[in-house]
């Protein structure tokens, strides 16, 4: 299906969910309303037109500076009908915090861990959100953009880490 | 002394890693067992992370490369690839007809040589020890051949924004076909060690089993997927970098055992050689990098005896490249499965966001319900097949 297609389809669906669309390098965005994602993600997955079984990536992206929120954004792709679909979903940057899509697509939980490990986003009825890249006692999101490169961890766990974990 | 002798059974949890021969690198596994059954496996992960996606934010656009090298390590000139894709899907260019057959060639070897590794640690793991010095012999010989390209066997950054970053040394042709006309009779031989063996087959047949259903819904891709049936080969589904000039076969599986992952890798290599022979004869002559003004350096030549040469030659090292505002996402099947790069760009000349699709990652993830419910000696054995790479999960 052409992307003007999928995104007419989609919009005639859910006009008030879909908050924007848009088709650059010939790939799809979808800005979705964060509190609907599971119902409109549950569509995209058992329309027989999208069929889009497949979710590839499921990512965070800051942009608390300028937008004051997180952006979710979601791969899609459909095995049957061979084609792609990127969906976005903004949540305010200070309660970041949306329903999770483990119940749609179950590769999501490790997606879903890393973006709550990463950004410190919270993806709400997910089974088992624990932090899945960084240690235990590891402070800070560090993919947030005010989170510095050299880090910033507390002075005694960051000696530790030098020294070999005495 | 009681009487009547009471049993009580109980859970026995055991750590299986981060050291551990067959984990393939830094995994471990937390297992839960009764007996010799495993109730539950929970992975950890992370142990190699060396944030990877953050580093990319504070490096040119060219200076992500030798990132892109130390994901999956035993296949960097895919990890280039994918990059460089996706950059140049976000720049709206393309390389040269020449490099894309080079990089298509090179990437096959890739395929090989990853799969020879997969190959001989997967068959070690199980207790099969000759195979793996039979496969290592093929390797070095692939190995060389990069060696003579890039000048590095594992960190190659070879491919570049625009196409390939020099031209194909002399020899190289010679080398590459004798390797090709070699390798088929090489392989026929690793086969007669396992493909009918009784011992291979009793560690592998009705394994590790996934169902189609599942696989996609656990996102597997690459090899893993194809054994449960699935028909997905980004390949042939969205052809890069002139693959739909080539003839090749996509083996399939059937059971979604680890068996099957194992015949079809094999099958894998016997195509990937196929193609590798198809690029040597297609080869075209021509530039193997684009000439684009702010893109890509300009000729060396040019860079000594030019000004203008040398002026963008500099700028282009110092500042970078400045692509458009806007976001991309590219991928390519790399030997573990559906390698992607997600590229957000604000117009600068660092990434304002890089992910990474890995394969590994995803595909460990439906480890636990692979192994769930067997035995403890099948968790080796499924570990090896769905050939994971740490360097691309923990990234």
């Amino acid at each position: 299906m052409k992307n003007e297609d999928l995104a007419a389809l989609i919009k005639t669906r859910f006009p008030e969910a879909i908050v924007g669309a848009n088709i650059f390098r010939n790939e799809l965005t979808l800005t979705v309303q964060k509190d609907t994602l599971a119902e409109v993600a549950r569509f995209l997955k058992e329309n027989e037109d999208l069929d889009f079984d497949f979710l590839s990536d499921l990512c965070g992206v800051d942009r608390a500076e300028t937008d004051d929120v997180f952006e979710v954004v979601y791969h899609l792709y459909s095995l049957s009908k061979n084609h792609r679909l990127r969906l976005k979903a903004p949540v305010p940057s200070d309660a970041p915090s949306l329903p999770t899509v483990t119940g749609v697509w179950k590769t999501a939980n490790w997606h879903e861990r890393e973006t709550y490990d990463m950004f410190g986003i919270t993806f709400h009825g997910h089974p088992d959100l624990r932090k899945i890249l960084t240690p235990d006692d590891f402070e800070g999101h560090p993919l947030r953009k005010d989170y510095p490169l050299d880090g910033r961890q507390p002075a005694t766990l960051r000696d530790s880490y030098r020294k070999g974990g005495e | 002394m009681t009487s009547a002798a009471t049993t009580t059974t109980q859970l026995m949890t055991i750590n299986m890693g981060p050291q551990h021969p067959s984990t393939h690198g830094v995994l471990r596994l937390l297992l839960e067992l009764d007996g010799e059954v495993i109730v539950k496996a929970v992975p950890h992960v992370g142990f190699l992370h060396r944030g990877v996606e953050k580093l990319a934010e504070y490096r040119t656009y060219h200076q992500c490369i030798p990132l892109t090298d130390r994901l999956d390590y035993v296949a960097p000139f895919s990890n280039n690839l994918a990059y460089a894709l996706t950059v140049e899907k976000l720049l709206g260019i393309e390389a040269p007809e020449r490099a894309q057959h080079i990089r298509v060639l090179l990437c096959e070897l890739t395929r090989i040589a990853s799969h020879l590794l997969w190959l001989a640690t997967h068959a070690l793991d199980i207790g099969a020890m000759t195979v793996f010095f039979y496969c290592f012999r093929e390797r070095e010989a692939i190995y060389d051949i990069f060696e003579l390209v890039a000048g590095a066997r594992m960190h190659t950054s070879y491919i570049r924004v625009g196409g390939v970053s020099r031209e194909l040394p002399g020899g190289f042709t010679e080398k590459v076909h004798k390797f090709v006309m070699e390798f088929p009779a090489r392989l026929n031989e690793y086969e007669t060690l396992l493909t009918e063996n009784p011992i291979w087959k009793k560690r592998t047949v009705g394994v590790g089993i996934i169902s189609a259903e599942d696989a996609i819904d656990y996102g597997l891709s690459g090899p893993s997927l194809r054994g449960s049936g699935v028909n997905w080969d980004i390949r042939k589904a969205e052809p890069y970098s002139q693959y739909d000039k080539y003839h090749f076969t996509v083996p399939l599986g059937k059971n979604g055992d680890v068996y099957d992952r194992y015949r079809i890798r094999i099958e894998e290599m016997h195509q990937s050689n196929r193609i590798v022979h198809q690029a040597l004869n297609i080869l075209p002559k021509g530039d193997c990098l684009a000439r684009i003004p702010n893109v890509t350096l300009p000729p060396k030549e040019d860079v000594e005896t030019n000004m203008e040469a040398m002026i963008t030659h500099f700028k282009l090292i110092t500042d970078g490249i400045h692509p458009p505002k806007g976001e991309v996402y590219a991928s390519i099947e790399a030997p573990k499965g559906e390698l992607g790069f997600y590229l957000v760009s604000d117009g600068s000349s660092h990434p304002y966001r890089l992910k990474i699709r890995p394969p590994s990652f995803v595909n460990l993830e439906a480890l636990p319900k692979m192994v769930e419910g067997r035995l403890l000696p099948d968790v080796v054995a499924t570990i090896g097949s769905l050939d994971i790479v740490l360097g691309e999960i923990d990234r």
